[in-house]
């Protein structure tokens, strides 16, 4: 197979080997806490190390996943042919009860990353960390790090004990909009509360599935709390959410929109149209229907060539060999997802360092 | 297209409505502040019996967390699903230019005009005295 990607890389995973790698870029209270205290670190525990799914059979070298800037050039980078990446943390700062301690952790991080792996890998991007339970605090993360144009969009969790649309997330919405950075949510759960409207399921494979109503539930949260009213440069990009779901959800969307949208009258057009001009997915895990020839259904059921950005989710295990396009993806398609469709959503990824 | 008398005025006082038949079309005749709106009783979207449904104002808005209230009485809401049409044109909200039901002309009329015809008054006897409801269809 040629390299099918060849383009911009929007999730792959880079990893901290253990919480200390953060104590460089702490403040001296802090790293003194968090060694006093014991604390063991912050990974997603979607992705448990040694299981299969966290890493590909393949890119298994010994190391925890994701650890390794070798590995990374080799099977992110190279192996896909990719000219550009972008660096998301999996780190759980959103699940930490202490604001202060998830604003200087997510700032170690952004630091941590720039010095260790964008500074030595030109072909890295970055996502800007934040703490969301402390938003004024985020958004000045967000400003700091926007004067580095290698920091290229706004991580945040799908699972939160909130909904990131919400009126007292504007000072995060007001600064990525301003500085043109997407927010992007990312399959993830602090785990602070229950991952189902039902309650706490028994298996790590429920919340996996959870997720989708999880994005869902963020999506219309921005649209009825009028955040894109607010902000119309403000957009979001979903990573490993799957897109699948969407068709179903957007034809819902609208219905109820009709139904309802006295109670939201800012909303002033359907939910689909809004949520098509701002919302980005990335590609993998793709969640494409078993026979390939379906497909192209679903992609125009999707509604737009503009929708999906090229993503691999390195170092994790979505698909087999060098092709990241599922079985049956349009060939005419591939360019703009792996290209196009990266570099419109965002400005800032082919700005030099 | 003819005049049809479907009620005396005063059957219908300001905030009412009623039910009338016309040809075989059910329609809601709305006494809207002494205004009066005549829609057919068939909900573009399922078939709901739109006319029966609750009359509320008009909500817009320029920015989240404003809300612009005007015209209150004058959009009708489907019992069934609870879209919203404008009482005065039969246009829905959220959906004005392709979905909309059926608006037609109401004019009140006094018994000494309707006597001279030309009108379809089956229904009920014209008396000179009072004032009629006519619906163009």
């Amino acid at each position: 197979m040629p390299h099918a990607a060849s383009g911009i890389d929007c999730d792959i995973h880079p990893a901290l080997p253990s919480i200390s790698a953060l104590f460089p870029y702490l403040p001296a209270y802090w790293s003194e806490q968090l060694r006093v205290r014991g604390t063991d670190g912050f990974d997603s525990i979607l992705y448990p190390p040694n299981a299969g799914f966290s890493c590909r059979a393949d890119w298994r070298d010994g190391a925890k996943p994701g650890t390794s800037l070798e590995a990374l050039r080799r099977h992110a980078l190279d192996g896909f042919g990719t000219r550009i990446a972008v660096c998301n943390l999996l780190y759980n700062v959103a699940a930490v009860r202490n604001a202060d301690l998830g604003t200087v952790l997510a700032r170690a991080m952004n630091d941590w990353l720039a010095a260790e792996w964008l500074d030595r890998e030109p072909r890295l991007r970055a996502a800007i960390h934040i703490a969301p339970q402390d938003p004024g605090a985020a958004a000045e993360e967000i400003e700091r790090r926007a004067a580095d144009p290698r920091f290229v969009h706004v991580l945040l969790p799908a699972m939160d004990e909130t909904l990131f649309g919400k009126r007292l997330f504007r000072p995060i919405h007001e600064a990525a909009a301003r500085h043109r950075l997407p927010l992007a949510i990312h399959a993830q759960m602090t785990a602070t509360h229950a991952t189902t409207s039902n309650g706490w399921p028994s298996h790590l494979a429920e919340d996996h599935i959870a997720m989708a109503h999880a994005f869902q539930a963020q999506l219309l949260s921005f649209v009825y709390e009028g955040a894109f009213t607010a902000f119309p440069e403000l957009r979001l990009v979903l990573l490993e959410s799957g897109f699948a779901w969407l068709p179903n959800f957007l034809w819902r969307a609208d219905r109820t929109w009709k139904a309802m949208r006295a109670e939201v009258p800012w909303v002033d057009t359907p939910p689909s149209a809004i949520l098509r001009e701002h919302v980005r997915i990335a590609l993998q895990p793709a969640e494409a229907p078993p026979d390939p020839a379906q497909l192209p259904i679903l992609l125009e059921q999707l509604g737009g060539d503009e929708l999906l950005l090229l993503s691999t989710d390195w170092p994790h295990a979505q698909f087999a060999g060098n092709d990241p396009f599922p079985a049956g993806f349009p060939a005419t398609l591939r360019r703009r997802v792996a290209e196009d469709n990266p570099r419109a959503v965002y400005p800032r990824i082919e700005v030099s360092p | 297209m003819a005049r049809h008398v479907v009620a005396k005025a005063e059957e219908i006082p300001p905030g009412s409505r009623k039910l009338v038949t016309v040809r075989g079309r059910e329609i809601g005749i709305f006494n809207h502040e002494g205004e009066f709106f005549a829609l057919l009783n068939r909900c573009p979207h399922q078939g709901g019996a739109l006319c029966k449904g609750t009359l509320v104002g008009l909500v817009t808005s320029d920015a989240p967390g404003t809300y612009d209230y005007s015209r209150p009485g004058e959009m009708l809401k489907c019992p069934w699903h609870g879209w919203e049409f404008d009482l005065r044109t039969g246009q829905s909200y959220c959906d004005p230019k392709s979905t909309w039901v059926r608006a037609y002309e109401v004019t009140v009329e006094p018994g000494e005009v309707l006597a001279k015809g030309p009108f379809v008054a089956e229904t009920f006897p014209v008396s000179i005295e009072e004032n009629y409801i006519v619906v163009e269809l």
